[in-house]
């Protein structure tokens, strides 16, 4: 039996109402209540995106149901998709002022992302079953706050310091939720979208102090090759270029 | 007299058993390890925002840098990714000059491994003589890319070029007469594939060297043998990969449990230790490499009867070969929209992953249909290894602490990314 079959009938079973999905990207609002899940399989992956006030519950009965056995969490991440399907350059119409429009960064199309903002990914494995699942709990800016899952499986313990230290989730229950990657005394969370790819802060010596100082970054941001999303048929369905 | 209390003591970052810039706090009691708190990051690059910042292609390149020791096997898991969701396959050749290009890999990480935990236990031969061999290796790297580490071979749709038929030759210099320039040359004769035909035929000979020299080492033993064991449950708890989990007893390898590429069709055994001490994992790895070199032979053999493209003909992520884009109007279009604003890759998201020399390396990508990555995710093989040098080195000597740490095969390009 397939994984996601499985999926539907052990959580079916229980009262989880599913919404399956071959988008690109399926969203869940972060205050959808606990039954509500979604389910996205794409390119031999299987996502499973469900409520945060799901995730202990269901994650548990992954580990621990035969039919499952996800004895490993591979990986845990975190996703800002602020500025999902935002490009850096339009041009899907003639203009005159040139390469202007990828420098000048008032030209930007706004088009804020609709869903939630944040999403917490974790990648696990079935040795016994050699499968492998995707969870995505979305998260909005105000409530960060989701259950860690170091009790089920101790892996956990690094990726979840990883995630709070880049995209500042709140991880409840993690026993030392430091920063792992950035400097001792850094702010801010660096890879959030609106975190500047250069930093806020640099690092000097100054002489005339004669000690190593921090200041605002000198260097102004530039875009090098402008984000272009095309919307041409180039990849639609028969269009590959190997078929 | 007042009552000794625990000690800390810093480990690094300047350390040289610290594998690069691991910061390692040591709460001791006496010589005894009570509590060990590896400060990591002091390396991090923020590899996965930049290569946001960049269209697809100029991000391999940043893939060597992670694991600085196996740069084509990061590549291999960053261009399967793509490869994933542009929904290509590269020709079969192209696989076999892959699958041939990480096993040298994985010999040159585990060769640079053996010697530096051989220097870190305290035997200073080993690391010479892996040296010896590396070098050998580091040659096919220049002679198929041009450079002896940082590669960029791998592309989206295959590799970048074939293998060459005449291997880089040394020149005389200053430094170097003509007789001895003519001996180095002298096994540079044939092709790249005569190369490292020669080089794996004595191999396993150069193996058994090293064998001798540690396997049966009384010094060794006891500095390895029942030291940080980790329980097969335990490992796999702690998100173990690759010949750390192997070294447990766990017989799981990605190039057989998911073969990619065409490990389906060769012939390999796969290595699996008893006790999940650093003795075992010692033992798995040194095995791995003779099956490595195994493969290696295997690839050699297929490549020779096998000529074809290296590369798909596909303009629209593959760049046309330079000749054709100086003659052809379509060509020049093609060239100068990939190196410009490169391709786009449609919505959705993938995850690949590679048996890396030291554990499963993942690419976890996220397109929104632009040409450059909305959010890449490198799942590195060593952090959660390291992630578990407390657990393993509560109750050891100081000393066992630098032994166990060389037995996860730690880099900190990866790591800290």
């Amino acid at each position: 039996m397939r994984l996601q079959d499985k999926l539907l009938s052990h959580l079916n079973t229980q009262g989880f109402v599913f919404k399956i999905s071959e988008e690109p990207l399926v969203t869940l609002s972060a205050d959808a209540p606990r039954e509500q899940l979604a389910l996205q399989c794409a390119h031999e992956e299987c996502t499973l995106i469900l409520s945060k006030h799901a995730l202990l519950d269901v994650a548990k009965q992954l580990r621990d149901e035969a039919q499952f056995s996800f004895e490993q969490l591979i990986d845990v991440c975190g996703v800002d998709y602020l500025s999902y399907g935002v490009d850096e350059w339009v041009t899907d119409k003639a203009t005159g002022t040139g390469f202007e429009r990828a420098v000048d960064r008032e030209g930007i199309r706004e088009i804020p992302f609709s869903g939630p903002r944040f999403a917490v990914v974790y990648h696990l494995l079935s040795l016994k079953h050699n499968q492998r699942l995707r969870l995505k709990v979305f998260l909005e800016e105000r409530d960060l706050r989701i259950p860690s899952l170091i009790e089920l499986w101790p892996s956990a313990d690094w990726f979840e310091r990883e995630a709070f230290d880049l995209f500042g989730f709140l991880f409840e229950g993690h026993p030392d939720l430091r920063r792992i990657l950035t400097d001792y005394g850094f702010v801010g969370h660096p890879f959030r979208k609106d975190f500047p790819l250069s930093g806020q802060v640099e690092m000097r010596y100054d002489k005339t102090i004669g000690r190593v100082i921090y200041q605002p970054v000198s260097i102004p941001e530039r875009v090098l090759v402008p984000k272009v999303i095309r919307e041409d048929s180039r990849y639609a369905e028969g269009e590959y270029p190997h078929d | 007299m007042t009552e000794l209390h625990n000690y800390t003591l810093n480990f690094g970052p300047q350390h040289p058993a610290a594998h690069g810039v691991l910061r390692l706090v040591l709460e001791t009691e006496g010589e005894v390890i009570r509590r060990a708190d590896p400060h990591i990051g002091l390396l991090h690059r923020a590899t996965e925002k930049l290569a946001e910042s960049k269209p697809y292609n100029q991000s391999i390149g940043y893939m060597d840098r992670l694991d600085y020791v196996s740069m084509m096997c990061n590549e291999h898991g960053y261009v399967l990714a793509l490869e994933k969701l542009l929904g290509i396959t590269p020709p079969v050749r192209a696989q076999y000059i892959r699958v041939m290009f990480d096993e040298i890999t994985r010999l040159l990480n585990h060769l640079l491994w053996l010697g530096a935990h051989a220097l870190d236990i305290g035997a200073m031969a080993v690391f010479l003589y892996a040296f010896r061999e590396r070098e050998d290796l580091l040659d096919c790297y220049e002679a198929v890319s041009g450079a002896r580490m940082h590669a960029t071979y791998y592309r989206p749709g295959g590799v970048y070029r074939d293998l060459p038929n005449k291997m880089p030759q040394y020149t005389p210099s200053a430094w170097r007469s003509e007789k001895e320039t003519r001996e180095m040359n002298e096994k540079r004769q044939g092709s790249l594939l005569d190369f490292i035909q020669a080089f794996c035929e004595a191999f396993p000979q150069r193996v058994d060297e090293y064998e001798t020299l540690l396997t049966d080492n009384r010094i060794w033993k006891q500095r390895t043998v029942d030291i940080g064991v980790v329980t097969a449950e335990r490992a796999l708890q702690l998100g173990f990969t690759g010949p750390m989990l192997r070294g447990s007893g766990v017989a799981w390898d990605l190039r057989k449990k998911q073969p990619y590429e065409v490990y389906a069709d060769l012939d390999f055994a796969i290595p699996v230790g008893k006790n999940g001490d650093c003795y075992d994992r010692y033992l798995v790895r040194v095995e791995e490499m003779r099956q490595s070199n195994h493969i290696i032979l295997q690839c050699i053999d297929w490549l020779r009867k096998n000529p074809g493209p290296v590369i798909l003909e596909d303009a629209k992520v593959v760049p046309p070969p330079r000749a054709v884009m100086k003659e052809s109007m379509e060509a020049l279009i093609h060239h100068f929209k990939l190196f410009t604003e490169g391709y786009t890759i449609p919505a959705g998201e993938a995850y690949a992953a590679v048996e890396h020399p030291k554990g499963e390396f993942g690419v976890y990508l996220v397109s929104d249909g632009a040409n450059k990555p909305y959010r890449l995710k490198i799942r590195p093989a060593g952090f959660s290894h390291l992630a578990a040098l407390d657990e393993m080195s509560r109750g050891h000597m100081i000393a066992d602490v630098v032994s166990i740490l060389s037995s996860q095969d730690i880099v900190f390009g990866e790591i800290d990314r």
